[in-house]
């Protein structure tokens, strides 16, 4: 307040010209993202190359030894076959799924409203309560097996979950059907995006339903397949909650994923360094998906 | 209405229906959808139902409807779980995350989209790792640092937790949407000799009203969600949230489905409530969060 009056107004030119936002606001948050993520992943990637089971002190470097422990242990093989298998049907299933109740859902259907709460209601539910539930549905004599049965079709009835060439597929269905109505909203926002100029014109130029969607609908849909695509991908690739409240890994080794396999080396055998080391294939897996995936949309992005 | 019943029987049902758009082929549409819904509600169902019926009824019929309002499942499920402490503790979890997760993502996603520069962008990528990387790698260390400092078994460890995990999604949203805002009330508010955090508190926050609201929803979910770390820090303890309540819960009943599920009714329902009141804004928010 003291100041002279001229050296404040050059002080206040300077700021203008900086545009302000100094550089002490990021500061506050990446403090605590430093230490809940940074720090502890480094951490991490550290200990994979150790046989360290948690003392103090007793971490000793062991070189790639906990990764040829990983690629020679049936349970740690299996959870990677199965990670990348669910991974892989989630990700197709799901985004063609959302899609098409996106697209049925963006009609003038009178239920549509209702239809749309519904559909995404269960992406909004703790996935350990939604385990649980399944868990139950798909018990030997629980409600699917009776449905199947009272409609006429008792030949389909299975042990859903407690048949190893069966389980891991009826996890896969559980994912979907939480899942798919949040592919479909971010697919329903793609679509009130599309200007319905746009379609009059295709169809003005004698273009049918089929090739409209093709040409027009899908290449305009492209940056709301990215994002459906990524979280799908990411999401069901860490996929944890579901599997571990609704087989916890079993029947043997039928549904085990490399989240559920590394929390039980950490912290039900105290293998902290081995654990490490599953997660940190599990992350390499994810970088590797995630950049093949940003590369091939890109691609076509360029071309649509 | 101005045609009377009988006109709109005779016209509406027939031709005239057939040329607004809802002839046969968008009623057989529209039956497909209802029985795809149908299905897709089938686990509700069994949800509801089961929640209601005495363990005989389960073994008997899992699939008939309940022989009436027996609420006695509820009553114990509330006694046993100590559901009323898992969801005030959830609720006072989840409230001050997403308060801390507002303050500081979009303060500092001010500065990165307001800096030009490589610095700015470093921090950016920074950020935008951590959507990408798996928590699992980092969560024994995590977990050491939280005991080592007492932690464990307190708000303060989940609040923490939460906070560091969901800045990166809470960072670039607001980078994106702050990106977007024009700059002149900035540069006309210090040209007025406002300082840059009154210029952020007065100007530049309540212009950022639409992605906050959009913040809120995506991470108040995902917080209330989580399920592992809970488990593991203030699992129990009288601090833990509610889906590890219904953990234990579910491992202390475990063959009484019927209280098992009242206790996850009573568990989801506060979400579902919000979900019905607030369905709009939390499905216009959600995409347009994830349009970016």
């Amino acid at each position: 307040m003291t100041a002279p009056p001229l050296p404040a107004r050059a002080g206040r030119r300077r700021r203008v010209g900086v545009r302000g936002a100094p550089w002490l606001f990021v500061v506050p948050a990446l403090l605590v993202y430093g230490v809940v993520v940074l720090y502890p992943t480094a951490a991490g990637g550290l200990y994979a190359f150790t046989d360290w089971t948690g003392r103090a002190g007793d971490a000793n470097f062991v070189g790639l030894d906990n990764f040829r422990r990983l690629f020679n242990t049936e349970s740690a093989r299996s959870a990677l076959v199965n990670t990348l298998t669910i991974a892989a049907a989630c990700t197709i299933v799901q985004t063609a799924a959302g899609l098409g109740l996106a697209l049925a859902l963006n009609t003038r259907l009178r239920s549509r409203n209702v239809l749309r709460t519904l559909f995404f209601a269960s992406a909004l539910l703790p996935p350990v309560i939604i385990g649980f539930l399944w868990q139950y549905v798909l018990t030997p004599t629980g409600p699917l097996n009776t449905a199947l049965s009272d409609v006429g079709l008792g030949a389909l009835r299975q042990n859903w979950l407690g048949d190893g060439s069966l389980a891991l597929w009826s996890v896969i269905g559980v994912i979907i059907w939480q899942n798919a109505g949040l592919t479909m909203v971010i697919y329903l926002a793609g679509l009130q995006g599309i200007p319905p100029e746009v379609h009059e014109a295709a169809a003005i130029d004698g273009a049918g339903p089929w090739q409209r969607f093709r040409s027009v609908t899908l290449p305009l849909l492209l940056p709301a397949t990215t994002i459906a695509l990524s979280l799908t991908l990411i999401g069901s690739l860490k996929l944890f909650d579901q599997v571990f409240a609704m087989t916890g890994g079993g029947p043997g080794y039928a549904t085990e994923t490399l989240s559920v396999v590394m929390y039980k080396e950490a912290f039900v055998s105290g293998e902290f360094g081995y654990s490490a080391a599953i997660a940190l294939v599990l992350t390499m897996i994810v970088f590797a998906f995630a950049m093949i995936q940003l590369r091939t949309l890109r691609r076509f992005e360029v071309d649509s | 209405m101005s045609g009377g019943p009988l006109s709109r029987g005779l016209l509406g049902g027939g031709l005239l229906g057939a040329r607004r758009g809802r002839g046969p082929r968008a009623v057989l549409g529209e039956l497909a959808m209802i029985a795809v819904g149908v299905l897709f509600a089938f686990p509700f169902y069994v949800f509801l139902s089961i929640s209601l019926k005495t363990p005989d009824e389960v073994a008997a019929d899992p699939l008939g409807p309940p022989s009436g309002l027996r609420l006695d499942n509820y009553t114990t499920a509330w006694r046993e779980a100590e559901l009323g402490q898992a969801l005030f503790n959830s609720t006072v979890v989840a409230a001050i995350s997403v308060a801390l997760l507002i303050a500081l993502g979009s303060l500092a996603a001010y500065t990165i989209a307001r800096r030009a520069g490589r610095l700015s962008y470093t921090t950016y990528v920074l950020f935008l790792l951590g959507i990408m990387i798996p928590l699992q790698l980092g969560m024994v260390p995590l977990y050491q640092l939280m005991r080592d400092a007492d932690l464990l078994q307190t708000y303060t460890s989940l609040i923490i937790f939460n906070v560091g995990t969901q800045l990166p999604m809470t960072v670039f949203l607001y980078a994106g949407f702050t990106r977007a805002l024009p700059r002149e009330y900035e540069e006309a508010a210090y040209v007025d000799g406002a300082g840059t955090l009154r210029t952020f508190l007065g100007i530049v926050f309540p212009l950022l009203r639409p992605v906050t609201g959009t913040v809120v929803i995506i991470s108040s979910i995902n917080v209330w969600n989580e399920f592992l770390t809970p488990l593991l820090y203030v699992g129990g303890s009288s601090q833990q949230t509610l889906p590890v309540a219904i953990f234990a819960f579910r491992g202390e009943f475990s063959t009484n489905w019927g209280v098992i599920f009242a206790g996850m009714v009573l568990a989801i329902l506060p979400i579902l409530l919000v979900y019905f009141l607030l369905q709009k804004s939390i499905i216009k928010g959600f995409a347009s969060g994830l349009k970016g």
